[in-house]
């Protein structure tokens, strides 16, 4: 992918009117390459939630300018007029839970998104497989969610995440329900998946263990964000 | 693309199945209570049918002698076979009554029939048909006996010497047909106490007791123990004659009243069990708004189980009308194990209820229909509930 993986300049939120209103992003600035990963960390209510919204593209922000590879989505109001279908096509979701759908088996909750997106079904799954396997979750692909372990489950969530080949992955503290060599399994398999299919992905985290893994990381405080370098240690 | 609600059945299917079986009964109860109606608009034509008549003379001014009580003399029918159109015409009489076998009682209409004429039988499942005058019965199975059996109408035993099936009257009741002259006996005649309180009060009388007028007081004793009268004449018309233009006749020049088999229909069905019809049309509308609020309670419950689920769908770009559809297919695959379990069910114990229960087919298309339409409209609430989830909430913090 050309240009950015997803570029954010001057992005602001405000929550209600008047003397009530809340401004819970202030000109938030951001870039992340395709193929990087990238932590972003800070206390509650510092506004980490309300970015990832934003650039989710499930509430939409006050002001500012939200770019995705070439294709400029909010520009002082959405570009698109389709969020659902951004979202599904060239936005990848990882949840602090896996919250894979419990009735769909392992390989229907990562082939529901091609689906979705009108694949057909032998196509979907085909995919599906395929992460899977990249993941080293292929033998599970017929089991319940339930039968599976924690690291797994998110393991199948991350598949899900890759399954329409987005752009941008975006990640709610992944690593948070799980020991410290799984976490750092989940960072390591992050990190391999953006290098693998050229992904942009943002880590929110309050996960001490992993933020050393981050070769850049963006701090965010009373809803404006700094950025530091060079933590990595790979 | 794959069913979500196919997928969320089988996953929780026990769940389902349960739920499915519980709303079947309720189902199969609100079968049952149409399979009642129509059981008793049936045994209404079944009546008409068995009767083999083309038109009914009763009193005037009466809606006899089903739905009214009514009494003619019983030479009447001399009369009514003088007329055009007239091919055959028998006396018949209509008693509901408890009759005796052994030390039970069996509620039945005992209907007073001259062999070989309209009101006979229709035809017999065993036995033969009444060939003496006196004291010979035929009896419906559903009343329970057997061939040979004794049963007691009144003062007098009759040996049961054939059986009968479909034979009922209109309030479902099995029929035991009796020669004309024991039935009227049995409906009007007096016990001999009465007998003879009657002939005391009469002879105790001056104006009828006169002393100067003899055998004055034994005429008026002898016409009030008589039994002329029954219930109504049983007209056939003769091939090519218009029962109405007879119905006219008899009306015009014979001061009775006539029916003909589409009025006496109107009056069984459309008055005589008009109240019972609207009984069950509101059990059936009662329990058509309890089938509702327990499905949509049921689809509510588990939608609301589902928040999460239906969170994540709609952040990863599901739409709104595929979430919608899986709650609707959900509601709709609820009602279809519902209704397959209350029509099995409706089967299987209509005939172990005392009265007649006929389970149409039109009448399960239409509940189909119904059960189907009620659980679209009762998924709504859940559908409402799912489309309301924020995607944002999938998110934390």
């Amino acid at each position: 992918m050309d240009g950015f993986g997803i570029h954010i300049e001057g992005l602001s939120k405000r929550y209600g009117d008047g003397d009530t209103a809340v401004d819970a992003l202030k000109d938030v600035n951001m870039t992340v390459a395709p193929g990087e990963v990238v932590g972003l960390i800070g206390p509650s209510g510092s506004g980490k939630s309300t970015l990832l919204k934003c650039l989710g593209a499930v509430i939409e922000p006050t002001a500012g300018k939200m770019t995705l590879g070439d294709e400029v989505i909010y520009n002082n109001g959405w570009k698109l007029q389709d969020l659902r279908a951004l979202r599904r096509d060239r936005i990848g979701f990882v949840f602090q839970a896996p919250y894979l759908i419990p009735f769909l088996d392992v390989i229907d909750n990562v082939a529901l998104l091609p689906m979705l997106a009108g694949r057909s079904n032998g196509e979907s799954r085909k995919r599906a497989l395929e992460l899977l396997e990249a993941l080293d979750v292929g033998h599970r692909a017929k089991a319940q969610p339930s039968q599976l372990s924690g690291g797994e489950q998110q393991r199948v969530a991350i598949a899900r995440a890759l399954a329409n080949q987005p752009p941008v992955i975006l990640a709610d503290e992944p690593t948070a329900p799980l020991d410290s060599e799984r976490a750092l399994s989940v960072v390591r398999i992050l990190n391999q998946m953006a290098q693998q299919f050229n992904t942009a992905i943002i880590v929110v985290t309050h996960d001490e263990k992993i933020i050393p893994t981050f070769k850049r990381i963006y701090h965010i405080r009373d809803g404006k964000t700094y950025e530091e370098k060079g933590l990595a240690l790979n | 693309m794959i069913s979500l609600a196919g997928r969320d059945i089988l996953h929780s299917w026990s769940k389902f199945v349960l739920t499915g079986i519980g709303l079947g009964l309720l189902i199969g109860v609100t079968l049952t209570m149409a399979g009642v109606y129509r059981g008793m608009v049936d045994d209404a034509k079944a009546l008409l049918n068995n009767s083999g008549a083309d038109l009914w003379v009763v009193q005037q001014d009466t809606q006899g002698p089903y739905a009214e009580s009514s009494s003619i003399h019983d030479d009447v029918y001399r009369s009514l076979l003088s007329l055009p159109g007239v091919a055959r015409a028998a006396n018949v009489t209509y008693l509901t009554m408890q009759v005796r076998l052994n030390n039970t009682d069996v509620r039945a209409m005992v209907v007073g029939f001259e062999p070989g004429q309209p009101g006979e039988p229709g035809y017999l499942v065993a036995g033969r048909h009444i060939t003496r005058n006196h004291y010979e019965a035929v009896a419906d199975v559903k009343t329970g006996f057997q061939l040979g059996d004794t049963i007691r109408i009144r003062r007098h035993d009759y040996r049961v010497v054939g059986l009968t099936q479909r034979m009922v009257s209109s309030g479902g009741d099995p029929m035991v047909f009796i020669p004309l002259k024991d039935a009227q006996e049995a409906q009007f005649l007096k016990d001999n106490d009465a007998i003879l309180n009657e002939r005391a009060r009469t002879a105790a009388n001056p104006s009828l007791n006169r002393p100067g007028v003899p055998g004055l007081l034994e005429a008026i004793q002898a016409s009030q123990n008589a039994n002329r009268n029954v219930n109504a004449v049983l007209v056939q018309v003769l091939p090519g004659s218009q029962p109405d233009t007879v119905a006219s006749e008899v009306r015009r020049w014979k001061h009775l009243q006539a029916f003909t088999r589409v009025q006496m229909e109107e009056i069984l069905v459309a008055k005589l069990i008009a109240t019972s019809a609207k009984q069950i049309a509101m059990f059936l509308v009662i329990l058509a708004v309890v089938s509702a609020a327990i499905v949509a309670f049921i689809i509510y419950t588990m939608t609301l189980g589902k928040i999460r689920e239906i969170a994540v769908l709609k952040l990863i770009g599901t739409r709104n009308r595929t979430i919608a559809g899986m709650i609707l297919q959900q509601a709709m695959g609820l009602g279809l194990i519902g209704f397959l379990v209350g029509k099995v069910s409706a089967t299987i114990w209509a005939p172990f209820f005392p009265k007649y229960v006929l389970l149409e087919s039109g009448d399960a298309i239409r509940g189909f229909v119904v059960v189907m339409v009620i659980c679209a409209l009762a998924s709504t609430l859940a559908i409402r509930a799912a489309l309301r989830v924020d995607p944002a909430t999938a998110i934390g913090g």
